[in-house]
């Protein structure tokens, strides 16, 4: 016990420069992202501004009982859960798809020019992004509705953004239209480094292109499927903020509320921080539980893990 | 190579497939741009009829002439650009350093550190509780914001460590011997040498602050000096039905005299915001393209 002590402190001190080099960046992180923390207190009191943190009332688990009794909150957890794993999904889906296409096309220019294509709309800021998605669903000349009404689908203009039960398709379409090409990237890259032996045994063997996508493409496809699965389980409480901030509004808002809209209404708006930050941490709490059980059980399948 | 001589029925099917999916991939992804382009270099009210697709009808420039004359566009834009270059550069470098640190197997801090550092990226204080954190540190209203907070974020240190984990460790230990400092192999030797997977990230800081407008608005929306061309934007589509604002009263003050109409300031503004980004990210692909795929985010 005593001898393992002193050798760590030995080995710390003779990695002193190591040290040195590292220690602005411990403080660093502990200001930006531990100190906050520390305000999770609040979420025991009944916090008021203008008085000292030490002088609020304290008052127990009451915030968490508000918020597990608020009938909110349950259309709040649905929203976020259903429309991040929607997002997921379907972003996961097009992407591999479109590496698919892409590795089958033999033209190369048209393929990188299709790929330089494919990469703009991740480049460019969700302000920008909703801007376009509420220009193309307009009632007033959007593209969509043009579209819609010359192929005689619908005789008037449909108000896409006023429907809640539109919503969240909107959400995932404009999610998979913003980030398939570069969610492509990684397939892709792991379906190029595929050995070429394995598609010739198959052409031997008298196996179709759909078969051998089938067959060969997808299953080596798996662990980058699994990586990606688990970083994104753990960010399931807090995808896509901005989105669907911005692509929201009021007709709308009892399928767009998710827990970080919850939480500025209720801090910045009704100045219920205690309450609001309650919400916080529960958030928090359930992406700790997601990305350790998601880290778990990639373990147990001998993936490769995060952390 | 892999071609048989004679196609098969599935065989055509499936090029017919991939390519009507691929056109139509490009056309869902160009059309919204090339539409808003249009619409940008269309005169204002003659866009109100409709019509406008890929061409502007009554071509002009007045759009433009009035938005980058507009002195709050342009304060706004060197704000931007200040915090892209800075959290950039200062970003890039810090978490280089921090990443080669914890790359190396025998240092006794380094699980520790990467564990403080990954966990960010899940647990986080909150809105409110980083709301008056940074108004203790003098951080509202106040340009620092911008760049203090991001400086080294936990998603991009993985992927540098990865990347250098990945070099040969000979290098270090030869250095070492040639009685080179942690600092100076670090500088001389990994720095040098990371410069693909550092693009990677540098394009990733980029993009992300060239995109801010949330801490803007958080922060510092009470001063129109700190205010970004995101927030501008943001603002114009925010009130793009009711006009108000410093900026928007003086468009509006120009539109009484010649024409120009919210959907015009909006997609001419869009134009502005998006066409530095545009025009860049074409010849970094390699950089994004083999960055990610190197460094990918694994143990």
């Amino acid at each position: 016990m005593k001898r393992s002590e002193n050798t760590f402190w030995q080995k710390l001190w003779k990695q002193k420069a190591l040290v040195l080099m590292s220690l602005p960046f411990i403080i660093y992180v502990i200001i930006f992202k531990y100190i906050p923390l520390w305000g999770w207190l609040m979420a025991f009191q009944n916090y008021w501004p203008g008085q000292s943190f030490f002088n609020q009332t304290w008052v127990g688990l009451e915030n968490f009982r508000l918020l597990l009794t608020d009938p909110i909150f349950y259309d709040v957890l649905r929203n976020t859960l259903a429309m991040s794993l929607i997002k997921l999904i379907s972003g996961m889906f097009f992407s591999i798809i479109l590496a698919l296409a892409l590795n089958e096309v033999r033209w190369t220019k048209f393929k990188k020019l299709t790929q330089t294509i494919s990469y703009l709309p991740h480049f460019i800021s969700w302000v920008v992004g909703a801007n376009l998605v509420m220009n193309a669903l307009s009632t007033d000349g959007g593209i969509i509705n043009e579209v819609l009404m010359g192929l005689n689908i619908i005789d008037s203009p449909i108000m896409f953004m006023g429907m809640p039960e539109l919503f969240w398709g909107i959400i995932g379409a404009s999610h998979v239209w913003k980030t398939v090409g570069f969610g492509a990237i990684l397939y892709l890259a792991s379906i190029v480094s595929i050995s070429p032996s394995l598609y010739e045994a198959a052409v031997i063997d008298g196996a179709s292109r759909l078969q051998r996508i089938r067959y060969i493409t997808l299953p080596a496809l798996k662990p980058v499927i699994i990586i990606l699965l688990i970083i994104n389980v753990g960010r399931l409480m807090n995808m896509g903020f901005e989105q669907i901030y911005l692509l929201s509004n009021g007709r709308v808002i009892e399928y767009s509320r998710i827990f970080r809209i919850f939480e500025l209404d209720y801090g910045l708006k009704m100045m219920r921080y205690s309450f609001a930050t309650t919400a916080g941490i529960f958030r928090s709490l359930v992406s700790v539980v997601l990305v350790f059980s998601a880290n778990k059980i990639a373990k147990m399948m001998g993936e490769e893990r995060l952390i | 190579m892999l071609r048989s001589k004679k196609r098969s029925l599935e065989d055509i099917l499936l090029d017919v497939f991939i390519y009507t999916f691929l056109f139509l991939l490009i056309a869902i992804t160009l059309y919204p741009f090339l539409n808003t382009l249009a619409v940008s270099l269309n005169e204002g009210m003659d866009s109100i009829k409709g019509g406008i697709y890929l061409w502007p009808r009554e071509f002009t420039t007045f759009n433009y002439q009035s938005l980058l004359t507009d002195s709050q566009i342009f304060h706004a834009a060197g704000v931007s650009l200040a915090r892209t270059v800075l959290t950039t550069v200062f970003g890039t470098f810090l978490t280089a350093m921090l990443a080669y640190v914890i790359s190396r197997r025998d240092f006794v801090l380094r699980k520790f550190i990467t564990f403080i550092y990954v966990l960010t990226m899940y647990v986080q204080g909150g809105l409110i509780p980083t709301y008056f954190l940074y108004q203790r540190l003098g951080l509202t209203n106040n340009f620092w914001v911008y760049v203090l907070p991001g400086l080294v974020a936990a998603f991009n240190l993985i992927i540098v460590r990865t990347y250098i984990n990945g070099l040969p460790e000979s290098l270090i230990e030869s250095a070492k011997i040639d009685g080179a400092s942690e600092f100076t192999i670090f500088l001389k030797i990994i720095l040098p040498l990371s410069k693909p997977v550092l693009a990677t990230i540098a394009i990733f800081t980029a993009v992300y602050h060239w995109s801010a407008w949330w801490d803007v608005f958080l922060y510092n929306s009470s001063n129109p000096a700190l205010s970004t061309l995101q927030y501008e934007l943001m603002k114009v589509l925010a009130s793009a039905n009711s006009m108000s604002g410093s900026m928007q009263q003086g468009l509006a003050n120009a539109a009484q005299s010649s024409q120009i109409t919210p959907r015009a300031i909006r997609a001419t503004m869009t134009i502005i915001v998006t066409v530095p980004i545009a025009v860049i990210y074409p010849f970094l692909q390699k950089y994004f393209v083999h960055g990610l795929t190197l460094g990918g985010v694994k143990e």
